[in-house]
């Protein structure tokens, strides 16, 4: 990857860190956390691997992202309005009365969102459908789906895992985001999933380990995913909840809980102090 | 009566999905059971769209709302109790609350699953699946209305959950009827007293409206297989002609056909209305006759409460 694009794709994923910081904070409410960890991840799939047109987000041939971990909707719709899904000004509408931008992603409401999401474990089954759906019609898209830690705890994961493998989609990609907390704690201590690599090979899944804050990672797992032609693929990704404000990097606290005006402020001039270093 | 030809609808459901599957892009999910639910009939004809999805309800509801969400049309199925119970969640949150085109096809629906006994008699399917959203609930009484459900479910766009029986059941119907969802279906006439039922309690209404024609009473037989939408017109214009209402389901009273009829009798033109159903109570192994006898689920039962609520009325 040239590093023109690289900066590029940070500077991308910034503004989805502030989209979250700005949606989270005048909601009062949401999920910062578990939406900080993925910005990279989505700014990657968003500007650089999905074939999507945001002027036709219902396309049939597009490929699609479904947001397992619903409750990271404010990083998808920082993605969403960056990619000019929808206005960058209606973020501040999160979880608002009058708002399309629901607290979990609402497909009907909301263009560029794929599927409805938010009770953990859901959204892979969905993605292992449209990934079906793909293959039954021999049509070409792919489907992103995108996994808490703590949602693999799910008994529903490990079902469509089953499903995946069985039935040959190779189609489809899981990235899991494996920031190591949930809200009541370290996901270790919680209940412990790993090794979450060796679940989905042993699950007949084609597995890729990488930092999930590396484009040129995240890329190269695209690659070996667009490869691989019998198997699913699942990324784990080695993350840090609450990346890109320092105060709430690894911080469990900040799984489900608004930055206040003080909070608030010092993330966004840290986003902000950031995003023109990296204009230069 | 004795004479009809008996058909279980599970059947009719399954060659329902063979001559329909000719005409539309339909994909047919099943967990483990397509040989009790009958989408075997469907696997035979259309291998590469019938997929099984394994013991894994929740999974396989996930996954006709993605089949759904691109394009195709599923049919998931599986018994009654394992899609409506066990698969709440996935048919609220994946299915129902985006609206997605998704058919669920529950079998064994009801206390005449019979010998297998409490676990897998479900009697509460409809009840649960009557309170989301935007859900279509359909208990066919026969193999010909059976039929005619999968072929609306085909074409309305959305979520339908249709309740199929594994006991024959007799037909009622000819090759000419014509079925719509929220469409009532006045099966006699009578002055007296309105029997609504639906699924397999529709024929056995029509035998207690035979027993109280012996005794001078006058029954209005209305089939209600579609319990949402509820025929609310057909049923408030019998009320008030009969100013009593029976209702007769298999399944809990709570819930279901009696609660909607009641709920809707109740708040426009309030009359009488008695429940004949399974009186909250987990159902038991059984022949299906000893068990409908147990139950209650008998046209004498029907005809006992139909004379209680003619007594009742104002």
């Amino acid at each position: 990857m040239e590093k023109t694009q690289i900066e590029c794709l940070k500077k991308t994923a910034d503004q989805i860190r502030l989209s979250v910081i700005h949606g989270t904070y005048h909601a009062a409410s949401g999920h910062p956390g578990g939406s900080l960890s993925i910005a990279d991840l989505l700014a990657y799939l968003y500007f650089v691997e999905m074939r999507i047109d945001p002027a036709h987000p219902d396309k049939p041939d597009r490929d699609r992202l479904v947001l397992s971990k619903g409750h990271a909707a404010p990083a998808l719709y920082g993605a969403l309005a960056e990619r000019g899904y929808f206005p960058k000004e209606d973020i501040k509408g999160l979880r608002k009365i009058d708002s399309y931008l629901q607290g979990h992603p609402d497909m009907k409401g909301t263009p560029g969102v794929d599927m409805s999401t938010g009770s953990l474990g859901q959204g892979i089954s969905a993605a292992c459908g449209m990934a079906l759906a793909a293959k039954l019609s021999e049509a070409d898209y792919r489907v992103f789906a995108v996994l808490g830690d703590g949602e693999l705890e799910e008994g529903q994961v490990w079902e469509a895992a089953m499903f995946a493998a069985h039935y040959h989609l190779s189609g489809l990609c899981a990235f899991i985001d494996l920031n190591g907390l949930q809200i009541d704690g370290p996901t270790a201590q919680v209940m412990n999933s790993a090794p979450v690599d060796e679940k989905f090979r042993a699950f007949g899944w084609n597995v890729l380990t990488i930092d999930g804050h590396d484009f040129e990672a995240i890329e190269r797992a695209c690659v070996a995913f667009h490869a691989c032609t019998d198997k699913p693929t699942a990324v784990v990704m080695n993350t840090t909840k609450g990346k890109g404000v320092s105060y709430m990097e690894g911080k469990v606290n900040w799984h489900g809980a608004a930055p206040k005006q003080e909070d608030y402020e010092i993330a966004v001039a840290e986003i902000t102090a950031r995003l023109a270093e990296e204009g230069r | 009566m004795m004479d009809t030809k008996k058909i279980a609808t599970r059947e009719a459901y399954g060659d329902a999905l063979v001559e329909f599957g000719a005409k539309y892009d339909i994909v047919v999910l099943d967990a483990d059971l397509a040989e009790a639910t009958k989408t075997i009939k469907f696997r035979k004809a259309y291998p590469e769209r019938h997929i099984d999805c394994g013991i894994a309800e929740g999974n396989m509801i996930g996954v006709a709302a993605g089949l759904a969400a691109a394009g195709k049309i599923p049919f998931a199925s599986t018994f009654a109790m394992f899609a409506a119970g066990r698969a709440f969640e996935q048919i609220r949150n994946s299915v129902a609350y985006p609206h997605l085109n998704v058919k669920i096809g529950a079998t064994h629906g009801g206390i005449t699953v019979g010998e297998d006994g409490a676990t897998h008699q479900c009697l509460e399917d409809l009840g649960v699946m009557r309170t989301i959203p935007g859900m279509v609930v359909v208990n066919p009484a026969d193999a010909v209305e059976a039929r005619a459900a999968v072929e609306a479910a085909i074409r309305y766009q959305g979520p339908v959950y249709l309740r199929f029986g594994r006991y024959p059941v007799p037909v009622l119907y000819g090759a000419d009827y014509t079925f719509a969802f929220g469409r009532g279906v006045k099966m006699t006439d009578g002055s007296d007293v309105t029997i609504v039922a639906n699924g397999i309690m529709v024929s056995i209404a029509l035998e207690a409206a035979d027993l109280l024609k012996a005794d001078g009473i006058g029954a209005e037989v209305l089939n209600f297989s579609s319990i949402k939408p509820l025929d609310e017109q057909m049923l408030l214009a019998s009320s008030a002609k009969t100013g009593a209402v029976v209702t007769a389901e298999e399944h809990n009273i709570i819930g279901g056909l009696g609660s909607a009829v009641a709920e809707c009798v109740g708040e426009y033109a309030p009359v009488p209305v008695l429940r004949v159903g399974v009186q909250d109570r987990f159902g038991k192994s059984g022949t299906v006759p000893a068990l409908m006898e147990a139950y209650g689920l008998t046209a004498g039962e029907i005809a006992a409460k139909a004379k209680l609520a003619i007594a009742r009325k104002g």
